[in-house]
């Protein structure tokens, strides 16, 4: 008979080796799914995980891994903050639909002018689309009560369907033989956003995420509103004695992860992407969510997650191309990595015991 | 009987079947929910069970068997989420949207070989005369045995959640989870069966969206149906009569959002189809500030991790 004793405080060695348990218990399972789907499991893993860094074309790959990682951690650095407060934002992908279109709608209108102060404006209207998307559920909650899992989810379809209406109407390239899709930035010099060292895939998108890696690291671990934030989510009712205003919390929770989400669609689009097209976006919203937990909501941690899911994106694409992989199969491996994370996450709480335990 | 260019027979007879997906899963959920587990993976155990009743459906020939299996996709998604958040005690809102993640995920993978396939057809059941009844017998007897089902399923919910011995046993674990358990329930075993039933239901109303539905698999193609059936849940203040109401509610937006598209109104088609979520917030939002000065309507121990020991 196993039992489980709950820890008196949550292992500190457990809280780091459970992430990387998931991360092998997920190879394993992986390999075993590979198997099933007929390749070689060995050969699949090693194409994942390998041949991207250490392969043939690694240096065209490894460019590729900090443009997959950059929005990823971008989002998951404003989601983790709303996550420890215990405030479920899983609209990302939608605050990230929004940044885009808010930059692309400003570079769009100047076009074709040229100007330094283009490209700040977008990202400043980037950020605000993504705010103001996140503060939909936000002001809902502080003034209503109402579940803001829920409202942020639906406010992603309603932001898919408006990304389509803009790349088929308002937004369409007039220039583009009836084609959908609006214009593409990486033609108009002052919004795109180019790479800043040649062949590393570094642009500036990448630097806003290294920066909020930084400030989501004193925010959360150097300033007081981290520690009321870190109350807030553990214990609600103690925050509130210690004089925490929960919908202060809410707004910059929200507000955080939306503004994040939205920077990142901003440098997706004027950057890797390019145009607004309604397949714009990939799911980025939502694996950040993944990211956030593995990096088990430590800035540092997210840091790392990002590099990792980046990762299992190009050897996806990869392992796609070289073995015929899938492309969903990717998919169900992150799915599963979470899975892994949130059953070994046990062992951070609670102490096995083997035979009976005395009541 | 025209109005607007939308027929509103046509409009009442498909909005019960535009209906029976949500209604099935937010039935489902309702369920587990009383038993006092989140299970924010309906929309992960709906697309499984398109998936697999599909794939059954096909491979068999028999739309039976697919529900079936359906059902039984679902129901096995759940047992997972079961066993993480009630054995490994893990955060329930996570485990849930990983459900989601992984739902989608596999159930693409499973999917690549099906599209474009057609499903073997569902048959109307026969209700001979009564059909031929102008108005009432197009509403009312034109539709297949699942969207009865549904119906039927409603009712039992409803009685044994308030008439029955287990019924009882299910909100007590609901309402305070450590009463029952000093009473000698056994909490997390009510749970899981619960949270089983919950998912094959959804199961179900995935598999009558593949089949029946749009009737064809597309990746995705849930589009949402899962958390709208939470919303539901919330909506209907965890009652299973006011489910049925959300529900066909929610059915009719989306049957009249696809009629007025199909009668040429000059609103772009994707602002039409962003309606359905659209007016989803807005009830959430009428409900949340209704109930902000009332009784509080969720289930007390509703989220809450259970341990014996604490």
């Amino acid at each position: 008979m196993i039992t489980l004793v709950r820890r008196p405080t949550p292992s500190q060695f457990w809280s780091y080796a459970t992430p990387l348990l998931a991360v092998i218990a997920t190879m394993i399972a992986g390999g075993i799914l590979f198997a099933i789907l007929g390749k070689h499991p060995v050969e699949a893993i090693r194409v994942i995980f390998w041949d991207p860094l250490f392969g043939g074309n690694a240096s065209y790959f490894r460019g590729q891994l900090l443009v997959k990682a950059g929005p990823l951690i971008l989002i998951a650095c404003g989601l983790a903050v709303g996550f420890r407060a215990g405030i479920w934002n899983i609209g990302a992908e939608g605050q990230y639909i929004m940044g885009a279109l808010f930059s692309a709608w400003l570079a769009l209108k100047m076009y074709p002018a040229e100007s330094h102060w283009l490209f700040p404006a977008m990202i400043v209207l980037g950020a605000l689309g993504g705010f103001l998307w996140a503060m939909i559920p936000a002001v809902l909650k502080v003034l209503f009560g109402t579940s803001e899992i829920l409202v942020s989810l639906m406010l992603v379809y309603v932001a898919e369907n408006l990304l389509a209406y803009m790349a088929f109407g308002p937004l369409k390239n007039p220039e583009g033989f009836g084609f959908p899709g609006s214009r593409n930035l990486q033609d108009y010099p002052s919004a795109f956003n180019h790479e800043l060292i040649e062949g590393t895939g570094m642009h500036w998108g990448v630097v806003a995420a290294l920066i909020a890696v930084i400030f989501t690291y004193g925010l959360m671990h150097r300033h007081i509103t981290g520690f009321r934030i870190r109350v807030a989510g553990e214990a609600p009712r103690a925050a509130r004695f210690a004089g925490v205003i929960p919908a202060r919390l809410v707004m910059l929770g929200l507000g955080m992860g939306g503004a994040f989400a939205g920077l990142a669609g901003m440098f997706e689009v004027s950057g890797p992407s390019g145009q607004i097209t309604d397949s714009f976006n990939v799911g980025y919203g939502f694996t950040a969510i993944i990211v956030a937990f593995l990096g088990r909501l430590h800035p540092i941690g997210i840091l790392l997650a990002g590099l990792l899911m980046a990762l299992t994106y190009i050897g996806g694409d990869m392992a796609q191309l070289m073995l015929g992989l899938p492309s969903a199969a990717i998919q169900v491996f992150q799915g599963m990595l979470l899975f892994f994370l949130l059953a070994f996450d046990v062992l951070t709480n609670f102490r096995i015991r083997f035979g009976r335990v005395a009541a | 009987m025209i109005v607007g260019g939308i027929d509103i027979i046509t409009l009442t007879a498909t909005l019960m079947g535009a209906s029976t997906p949500v209604l099935l899963a937010a039935t489902g959920e309702l369920v587990a929910e009383k038993s006092g587990v989140l299970n924010l993976g309906v929309e992960g155990m709906m697309i499984m069970g398109a998936v697999a009743g599909f794939a059954a459906a096909v491979a068999t020939g028999s739309p039976v068997l697919g529900f079936l299996m359906g059902a039984i996709a679902g129901a096995l998604l759940a047992t997972l989420f079961a066993f993480l958040t009630q054995k490994l005690l893990s955060n329930q809102v996570a485990t849930g949207l990983a459900l989601t993640l992984f739902g989608l995920g596999l159930s693409a993978l499973i999917g690549k070989g099906y599209e474009g396939v057609r499903p073997p057809p569902t048959a109307k059941i026969d209700f001979g005369p009564l059909s031929d009844i102008p108005v009432l017998g197009r509403i009312l007897f034109s539709h297949d045995w699942i969207v009865y089902l549904s119906l039927i399923l409603v009712a039992v919910v409803w009685y044994v959640l308030r008439s029955t011995r287990a019924g009882l046993i299910l909100r007590a674990v609901g309402e305070s989870h450590d009463a029952a358990h000093a009473l000698g329930y056994r909490v997390v075993a009510v749970r899981f069966a619960a949270l089983a039933f919950g998912g094959a239901l959804a199961g179900l109303g995935g598999a009558y969206l593949s089949l029946v539905r749009v009737p064809q698999w597309t990746e995705g193609m849930t589009a949402g149906a899962g958390w709208i059936a939470l919303a539901i849940v919330v909506f209907a203040s965890w009652r299973p009569w006011r489910v049925l109401l959300g529900a066909y509610l929610f059915g009719g937006i989306t049957a009249l959002q696809l009629q007025l598209q199909a009668a040429g109104y000059a609103i772009p088609v994707h602002i039409l189809s962003m309606a359905p979520y659209v007016i989803t917030i807005v009830v959430l939002v009428i409900l949340s500030a209704i109930h902000r000065h009332g009784v509080q309507a969720a289930p007390a121990s509703l989220g809450k991790s259970f341990h014996a020991s604490s």
